[in-house]
Formats: C-alpha cells, sequence, structure tokens
C-alpha cells in the first residue's frame, strides 16, 4: 500500500511540475510585461533596463527555472500589480473562505444525499423516492445563480431571516481565519452553502441511487441476509461499504470543481474567497495573482485526486493488490 | 409425499406443501414455484433436480424467505422443526436464517463481500445469532475452516476475499453456513463454478460434515449424476413442479416420469462413448407462456391429448411419487 501511495505522490509532483511549464508558457505568450510596467514616454534603453531588471533577457528555460525555484521553493509569485502585497498572501487568505464554503457544501451534499439515494435505491417505485429523484432532476438542472438569488430573495430580503452577502466574523487560527465556529458565521455561510450543496446533493442522489440499485442484486448482499445478518448491518456494512466507491470519486471531483470554481456563487454573494479575486484579477490584468491562483489550485487538485486516491485503497482492497503486483 | 402427518409429533424436519412463488409482473404472472411439496427427515439428504428455469433455485429462496420482489411465496403448508414459517414475522425470520437454516450459493466469486475481510464476515454470522465475545467467535470459526479442510485457517481469516481461489471461497461459504450448526443446509449448485477435482472434493466434504453433524441437506442441482451419489432421496423439478420424487435407488431403477428419463439417458456413460448424445427435445416453457395440463407435454414423446388436463401427483411405490398420466419405467 505504501508503495503505491509513493508512486501517486511521484505521479502528482509530475503533474504539478507539467502544469506550471504550462501556465509559465501562456504567461510567456500572452503579451510584453515591460510594456505594461514601464511608463508609455519611456526611451528603448529605460526598457531594457527593466526587463534586464526583471531577467527577461535570459533564455526562457533559465527563466523558467527560476519562476519555478521561486515558486515552489520560496511560494514566491511576485507581488500584485494592484496592492503591491505578495499574490501568495491574497490567495492564502482569501482561500480559507472558499475552502470552507466548499467543505461545508460538500459535507452537507453527502450527509443528505446519501442517504437519500440509499433510500431511492431500496424503493425505486415508491412515492417518496419517486419524489426524491424528480427533485434531483430539478436540483441540478437549476442555474446556480438563479439557486442563489432566489435564496435571497426569500431568506434575506422577504423573510430578513439571513444576510443577503459577506461573509460573518471570521476567527483567526494561526494564518488561517475560519468563519465556521461562529454562528454569526454560519449565518452568512448559510445560503451560499445551500446555493451549492443543491446542485451537488442531486448529483450524489443519483450517483448513490445508482451504486445501490447496482449493488443489491448482487450474490454477496442475498448472501449477508442468508446467514442472519440484521438489515441495519446488511445496509449499512455491506451495501455502504461497495457504494462509497463510486460516490467518493464523485464527491472527490466534485470538491475540487466547488474549489476551483466557486466563481458564480461567490459574485453572487460577494463571498470574499479567491474565485472572487481571481475574477478581479483578471479584470485588473493582475497577472502574479492569477499565476499564484492556478498554481495553488493546480497543486490543491492534484492532492485532492490524491487523496481520493488513498481512500479508495482504504475501501477496495481489490484496488491495493492490484497495484502493489 | 400425499400422507401428512400431525405436526406436534411430525417426523419431518422440513414438511412443505403447494409452495407457490409467483412473481407478479406487467407482463403477467411467472408462476417460477408453483404448487412445490417437499418433506425432509433431520440428517437426510435431497437432491433437487431440474434443468435451468425449472425453479429449483426460486424454491431454495423461498424456503428461506429471500425472494426479490415482485415475487411472492406462499403455501398450503411451510413447517420446518415444528414452526409453521408463513407465521413468522420478519425479525424472527431473520433470526432462523443462518442459524438454523443456512444456504451456500452457486458462485463463490460473487458470494462473499470484496471489500471486507473473511474474519469479518464470519464473524458476524456468529454475532448475528449469540451473544458471543470477538475472541470467542473467532475461535469458533477456526475450527469450521479446519473442518472444511483450510490448510492455515488464522492466515486465511485475515485476507480479503479476492486472494482466495474459488474452491477455498466456497469452502468458507460452507464453513460460514455451518457456523452455527444449522438443522438445515440448502446448496445451490455449489460445485458447478468449480474446477472437477474441487467439485469432487467439495461434495465430499459437505457429505461427510452433514452426515457427522445430523444437518439436513437439499442440494440444488441439473446434474443427476453427481447427485445421484450424495443424496439419499431426488425429487425432479419441471416448470416449478417437482414431477418426480423417490429414494435415489429407485429413481435410478425404475424412474417413472418420462422427463426423469431424459434426465437420464442425457448423462454420458461408457455405452453412449462416441455416440451422440441423447437429448430431451425442445426448452423449457416460457414461465409466461406454460402449456395447459402437464408442462412436460410438448416434449414428452408418451404425450396423449389426454395430458392436457393436470396430472395427479401419485404414490407408485411408498416413498415414490410421480406426477404423470402415463407413468412407468422406460420401455
Amino acid at each position: 500500500m505504501l508503495s503505491s501511495i509513493v508512486r501517486r505522490l511521484l505521479q502528482t509532483i509530475g503533474v504539478v511540475l507539467v502544469m506550471s511549464a504550462l501556465v509559465f508558457a501562456a504567461l510567456y505568450l500572452v503579451g510584453d510585461p515591460v510594456s505594461m510596467l514601464a511608463s508609455p514616454e519611456a526611451t528603448d534603453a529605460e526598457r531594457e533596463l527593466i526587463r534586464r531588471s526583471l531577467g527577461l533577457d535570459l533564455p526562457l528555460w533559465r527563466q523558467y527555472l527560476i519562476f519555478l525555484n521561486k515558486a515552489l521553493v520560496h511560494l514566491d509569485f511576485g507581488n500584485s500589480f494592484l496592492t503591491g502585497e505578495p499574490a501568495i498572501r491574497l490567495i492564502l487568505d482569501r482561500m480559507p473562505a472558499t475552502l470552507e464554503l466548499a467543505t461545508a457544501a460538500m459535507f452537507f451534499a453527502l450527509l443528505i444525499g446519501v442517504p437519500l439515494g440509499i433510500y431511492a435505491g431500496l424503493k425505486p417505485e415508491s412515492f417518496g423516492s419517486r419524489s426524491v429523484m424528480t427533485g434531483s432532476v430539478l436540483g441540478f438542472s437549476l442555474p446556480n445563480f438563479w439557486v442563489g438569488l432566489m435564496l435571497i430573495m426569500v431568506f434575506a430580503v422577504f423573510l430578513h431571516w439571513l444576510p443577503a452577502g459577506g461573509r460573518g466574523p471570521a476567527e483567526a487560527f494561526g494564518p488561517v481565519r475560519l468563519s465556521v465556529f461562529s454562528w454569526e458565521g454560519w449565518r452568512s455561510l448559510l445560503l451560499p452553502v445551500a446555493t451549492i450543496a443543491i446542485a451537488k446533493c442531486a448529483l450524489i442522489i443519483r450517483v448513490t441511487r445508482a451504486a445501490t440499485r447496482e449493488c443489491l442484486p448482487l450474490d454477496y448482499i442475498k448472501f449477508a441476509r442468508a446467514r442472519g445478518l440484521s438489515e441495519r448491518r446488511v445496509l449499512g456494512v455491506h451495501l455502504l461499504k461497495n457504494i462509497l466507491i463510486p460516490i467518493i470519486t464523485i464527491a472527490g471531483l466534485e470538491y475540487g470543481q466547488v474549489f476551483a470554481f466557486a466563481v458564480v456563487t461567490e459574485s453572487v454573494f460577494s463571498w470574499p474567497g479567491i474565485g472572487k479575486l481571481l475574477i478581479d484579477s483578471i479584470i485588473t490584468l493582475d497577472r502574479p495573482v492569477v499565476v499564484a491562483y492556478l498554481m495553488l489550485t493546480v497543486v490543491f487538485l492534484s492532492a485532492l485526486n490524491l487523496l481520493v486516491d488513498i481512500v479508495y485503497t482504504i475501501l477496495d482492497p481489490r484496488v491495493q493488490s492490484k497495484a502493489g503486483a | 409425499m400425499q400422507t401428512r402427518a400431525p405436526s406436534s409429533s411430525s417426523p419431518w424436519l422440513l414438511d412443505v406443501q403447494g409452495l407457490r412463488t409467483w412473481f407478479h409482473t406487467r407482463r403477467g404472472v411467472v408462476k417460477a414455484v408453483d404448487g412445490v411439496s417437499l418433506q425432509l427427515k433431520q440428517g437426510e439428504i435431497l437432491g433437487l433436480v431440474g434443468e435451468s428455469g425449472s425453479g429449483k433455485t426460486i424454491t431454495g429462496f423461498s424456503l428461506m424467505n429471500l425472494v426479490d420482489k415482485p415475487g411472492r411465496i406462499r403455501a398450503d403448508r411451510l413447517f420446518f422443526d415444528g414452526r409453521e414459517l408463513q407465521a413468522l414475522s420478519a425479525k424472527e425470520y431473520r433470526a432462523l436464517r443462518g442459524h438454523e437454516m443456512a444456504m451456500i450459493f452457486q458462485d463463490p466469486m460473487m458470494t462473499l463481500n470484496p471489500v471486507l475481510r473473511v474474519d469479518t464476515q464470519m464473524i458476524e454470522t456468529v454475532q448475528a445469532h449469540e451473544q458471543v465475545s470477538r475472541s470467542a467467535a473467532r475461535a469458533r470459526c477456526i475450527e469450521m475452516l479446519v473442518k472444511v479442510g483450510i490448510p492455515a485457517p488464522a492466515e486465511r481469516m485475515s485476507v480479503y476475499p479476492h486472494h482466495l481461489s474459488g474452491g477455498m471461497r466456497q469452502r468458507i461459504a460452507i464453513a460460514i453456513a455451518l457456523l452455527n450448526s444449522p438443522k438445515l443446509i440448502i446448496a445451490d449448485e455449489p460445485t458447478t463454478a468449480l474446477d472437477v477435482t474441487i467439485q469432487g472434493q467439495i461434495l465430499y466434504e459437505v457429505q461427510k460434515l452433514c452426515r457427522e453433524t445430523g444437518t439436513a441437506l437439499i442440494w440444488i442441482t441439473h446434474d443427476l449424476a453427481l447427485v445421484s451419489g450424495l443424496a439419499d432421496r431426488l425429487a425432479v423439478m419441471y416448470a416449478g413442479r417437482i414431477v418426480e420424487t423417490a429414494p435415489t435407488a429407485d429413481i435410478i431403477r425404475a424412474a417413472q416420469h418420462a422427463y426423469t428419463h431424459g434426465l437420464m439417458a442425457s448423462i454420458p456413460t461408457f455405452d453412449t462413448r462416441g455416440k451422440s448424445l441423447f437429448q430431451i427435445p425442445g426448452s423449457t416453457p416460457s414461465p409466461l407462456n406454460m402449456p395447459e395440463g402437464c408442462p412436460f407435454r410438448t416434449r414428452c414423446y408418451r404425450a396423449t391429448p389426454q395430458c392436457v388436463e393436470e396430472p395427479l401427483f401419485e404414490m407408485v411405490a411408498p416413498a415414490h411419487g410421480v406426477s404423470c398420466w402415463h407413468r412407468g419405467v422406460e420401455t
């Protein structure tokens, strides 16, 4: 098992390196930073000076290695053009907000989606499960921003129960500031979390239901019943452990999705996460921030995939022995 | 088979009369089992023989009350160990399954849960029926694995099923079935998916263990040759009914039903070497479109217009019953 994890870790590092090259190349191709930094009246000599001071006169591969060294070893992506702060600091300031949003949304999606999916899979003909399935179609076909706006309309505008946007007070845990540990924080979190969770929950329901229906008629479930095991054990252990494999796969992918592309929800709720930061940075052409965002997202998604793979090996012993062979 | 003893002093461990398991589907009622009667003494081995689709597996599942929807089980009488099974609650039935009545499935590759270790699956079977400590349960499991002929049982316990061969897995399934010393084991073609050499071993092992422990056994199979060396009595099933039942020797010597003749004639022997083997013409009728009267009449060489009427199940000898208008030994 350890060897397969080490191998996956090496693969992950490879992916990060490839992505860094792509990000660097894309950046190199997009315009000349000198023309953006130098004043329009600058002479050619002055431009050359800037070019040299930025290291742009060096061969491409040297530039890439310098970028790599700074980015990966010192986590230095340069300073934001807009605020002058280190780009990485901006990202890390905003990341906890997105992380708690994505984590809470996936948590509720799984908490509600898995039991409902199992129920729908167990009794596919019942009225309850038909309602669940119809609801789930609605859940993932409604556009995200619309759901968000409707929630704001109902709970913030008409009922005045919850704030329409922004983030509640965040407490500092070392460098990380989180708002999930206070009631006020949750009040702000609730609507954006619901917006994302509704769509993801619908997906989890469908995956769980399909896995349940596939798993139920199999011999080992019947054999578990033939051994006189309680229904709770048959469903809670024998069924659940098998259907968790596809559910974890989907949940992992979706979690990454939510994290990297929470832009829409964050914009609707003016949630100060990295999605919103990215949009703002793209609009203001704040390249260091965009680069830092891309690199961090790549690292995060790769780490997430690695984690899913590890969970996978724990859940399904057959994967382990295949990888070890 | 027609004599019905009062339940209290019944000599039968299992007494089934008129078992009907019907599936109510949109396309009609599928009568997978339609009036099966079986009686089994303690420690007796019954071979339930029939082609695929004859309803023998569903019969086994019906006794275990493990028929999936939309199947419905009904019987005139379903007595097991002095109790009417149809009167049991779901909870009581669960307590019975795996404890007093156990089952072994056909495909050993599929019966064990792939994501749980062997010991988990064995110990939970013990603990589902008895308040015993994990270590006591484990000791009993290891003991049982030794009995079914598994070398190094303690090590086998801690692996996942995919590390084991089919024969090994089937032995474990058998050990699991035997764990709680059941009174009856229903074995649904447990050797069909195995190599011939392993088949013989498993067969021998199961027979020995049943004889030792006094466990009754229903061995469901399509292989008449295999089961005749094992069973005390045979019941031949066709299209959801039992068409003939008798002590094994009587079936071999003097089978009465044309279908039984057909089954026996299709066993390869030294005499049939090099010649083409006998085949029963046609195939089992669709359960949605059963012929009227005797279901075998469309394939039967003895069929006459009389066969449109339902044949009666009659005793031709004390323990030999046949359901055929034109019964008689093969000529």
